[in-house]
């Protein structure tokens, strides 16, 4: 063979090396044992991983859908790895999101793991990021399965490893609630087997139409739609959320804020639309009004908590939960704006929440507290940092030229598409809850003096900063243009609903 | 079929209500853990059942004709047996930690002491 023909081949099988790379590379930190090297292969890999899933993005862009069969056996009888739209953007989001918190990490890392513990976060992130992308990746519902508990067991050891002994109850519960989810979603994939003889998701899609109706796929339907709902933190079911993102070292809750609960989201799209789309079972069987009654009792309720929270972190993680409910809004709505606006503010959280958490790691490595007091006077002595919070915080609101702006004005614009315009007043309304939220710190930091006895308090260093600025400029490059995002999202979700091919 | 042709689906209903009970009602943290084992093996039992052929074997060539049970659930349970053992595992292992840390493993008292600090 010549140079020409293993490159060629090389490229071929990206959608292998995708998550091949991570998950070899995770054995690998923890063989290594010591920390800097530990770290500079995170950084390595999770910088590769990014490049893969870009080019995979401008593959499925250039020429459709890439079909890649695993070991070389055919579908539906071997594990396919199929890359669509939807797919290959959540490959990027992950994979950006990974490769901007490896940098973060470094220092935040140092401060708030034991020394002896921090190769191996380094080797559970990489097998976490490795389990999100495979999600992402894979066409067969139950090899979702094993990579959905890879990336969920991950975390629950990221979860822990904080110094603070209430990240190990943090963990625990997230890991029991986190295990029903699972278990719930594999009762849901048998009972499709059951009926159809297949896992392939293409081949279900097929397959599904025909017995829609019968008993054991609409409790099938239940089952995944309700596991996945626990791992996606829709409310009733997030209570896990709050504590683990609250107690979890900074670093890791940036990255599992930014992306676990939204490969979930993509999860349910996969099962709603791909798997059961063609049956129209989200009109059919209501699945859509209750999700829409659920999400938008999120907008209100876990926003409205998080404005009595103390501790910062605690705050936005409930503020996640009522982001999670705008996105499932849009997606109850099933129409391609309205699962469009769902699938953008995934990519748009990720960014505020990414700079948001990424500002509060930085005040706790400076501060050692994450309460809203200790923010007192930080806009004079950290102004880099509260200037990230503040991007952060408007993108939150929606402000125009924050991509919070553009995930609301396209939501509120399916609202109104559906006829539905009390839905966009409650959408502007609930915004308001996110004004005092995000305010509550903004005052206490520009507007207190910052106590007398902390006069050493100072900026967080560059490593932190510089990827803390990644994703706050994001927020308002991505708020001024919006095109390239939203056009994906809209023929994502175009594709998702059988609109466009 | 009859009640008892779907002997097997009673029992992975049995077991999943009784595992899904234990882990809710229990304050207990390795109680909890257990009752998730519960839950998760009715989920073992009702995929390994699904695949089973009345009259049928382990689909091993032999020449002669004959029937055979499904593979499939077979295996794809082999997976699911190993995840929940890494749950279990990873479950424990942070049982024992919170024990370290709190001085005990039930559910109330560790929020009275998180309460309290």
């Amino acid at each position: 063979m010549s140079m020409a023909g293993t490159s060629f081949s090389l490229a071929e099988h990206l959608p292998a090396l995708q998550v091949v790379i991570p998950l070899m590379a995770a054995p690998v930190a923890v063989l290594i044992r010591r920390n800097t090297p530990a770290w500079s292969l995170a950084a390595v890999i999770t910088w590769i991983c990014l490049a893969i899933a870009i080019t995979l993005l401008n593959r499925v862009l250039d020429t459709g859908t890439i079909s890649y069969a695993l070991g070389g056996w055919a579908a539906p009888w071997g594990i396919e790895y199929r890359i669509d739209r939807i797919g290959a953007f959540m490959l990027v989001i992950v994979s950006a999101i990974g490769a901007v918190v490896v940098p973060y990490a470094r220092a935040s890392v140092a401060r708030e793991i034991s020394p002896d513990r921090q190769y191996l976060f380094y080797a559970m992130y990489l097998l976490c990021l490795a389990g999100l992308l495979g999600i992402a990746i894979t066409g067969d519902a139950f090899n979702l399965f094993v990579f959905l508990e890879i990336s969920s067991l991950s975390s629950y050891v990221l979860i822990s490893l904080a110094r603070d002994r209430r990240s190990l109850t943090a963990a625990y519960r997230y890991l029991i609630m986190g295990t029903i989810g699972a278990t719930f979603y594999i009762i849901g994939v048998g009972l499709m087997y059951m009926m159809t003889g297949t896992l392939n998701m293409a081949d279900l899609a097929q397959r599904i139409p025909a017995i829609a109706e019968t008993r054991t796929v609409l409790v099938a339907l239940g089952f995944l739609v309700v596991g996945i709902s626990l791992k996606l933190a829709l409310f009733p079911l997030h209570a896990w959320l709050p504590n683990a993102y609250a107690f979890a070292p900074s670093a890791v809750t940036v990255f599992l804020a930014s992306t676990a609960t939204k490969i979930a989201i993509y999860v349910l799209l996969r099962v709603l639309f791909t798997i059961f789309g063609k049956a129209d079972v989200i009109h059919v069987e209501d699945i859509g009004a209750v999700l829409m009654v659920l999400a938008v009792v999120a907008m209100f309720v876990a926003s409205t908590v998080a404005i009595f929270q103390d501790n910062v972190k605690r705050l936005l993680a409930f503020s996640s939960v009522a982001q999670v409910g705008y996105i499932i809004l849009g997606i109850s709505l099933v129409s391609q704006t309205g699962v469009a606006a769902g699938i953008i503010h995934v990519f748009n959280h990720a960014l505020m929440k990414g700079a948001l958490f990424m500002a509060v790691g930085c005040v706790f490595l400076r501060t050692g507290s994450m309460s809203v007091s200790a923010f007192a006077g930080l806009g004079r002595r950290m102004p880099v940092t509260m200037a990230a919070f503040v991007v952060g915080g408007l993108s939150l609101i929606g402000v125009p030229a924050t991509v919070g702006f553009v995930s609301k004005w396209y939501l509120i614009q399916a609202a109104l598409e559906a006829g539905l315009w009390p839905l966009a007043v409650l959408i502007l309304l609930s915004s308001l809850l996110a004004v005092i939220y995000v305010w509550k710190v903004v005052e206490v930091a520009y507007f207190q003096e910052p106590p007398s006895f902390r006069h050493d308090l100072r900026e967080a260093p560059l490593s932190m900063t510089v990827p803390m600025w990644l994703l706050a400029g994001g927020c308002i490059y991505f708020g001024l243009d919006a095109e390239t995002t939203f056009g994906i999202a809209h023929d994502a979700a175009g594709s998702l609903l059988g609109v466009l091919p | 079929m009859t009640l008892a042709g779907h002997f097997p689906y009673w029992i992975v209903v049995v077991l999943m209500m009784v595992g899904f009970y234990v882990v809710i009602s229990h304050g207990n943290l390795v109680k909890k853990i257990i009752g998730l084992n519960v839950f998760q093996v009715s989920v073992f039992v009702f995929y390994i059942a699904m695949g089973k052929v009345e009259g049928g074997t382990a689909p091993i060539l032999t020449g002669q004709p004959e029937t055979f049970s499904n593979p499939v659930p077979h295996v794809l349970i082999l997976t699911a047996i190993v995840v929940g053992v890494a749950t279990t595992a990873l479950g424990l292992a942070l049982v024992v930690r919170i024990r370290a840390a709190y001085g005990t493993i039930e559910e109330d008292e560790i929020e009275d002491q998180e309460t309290e600090g």
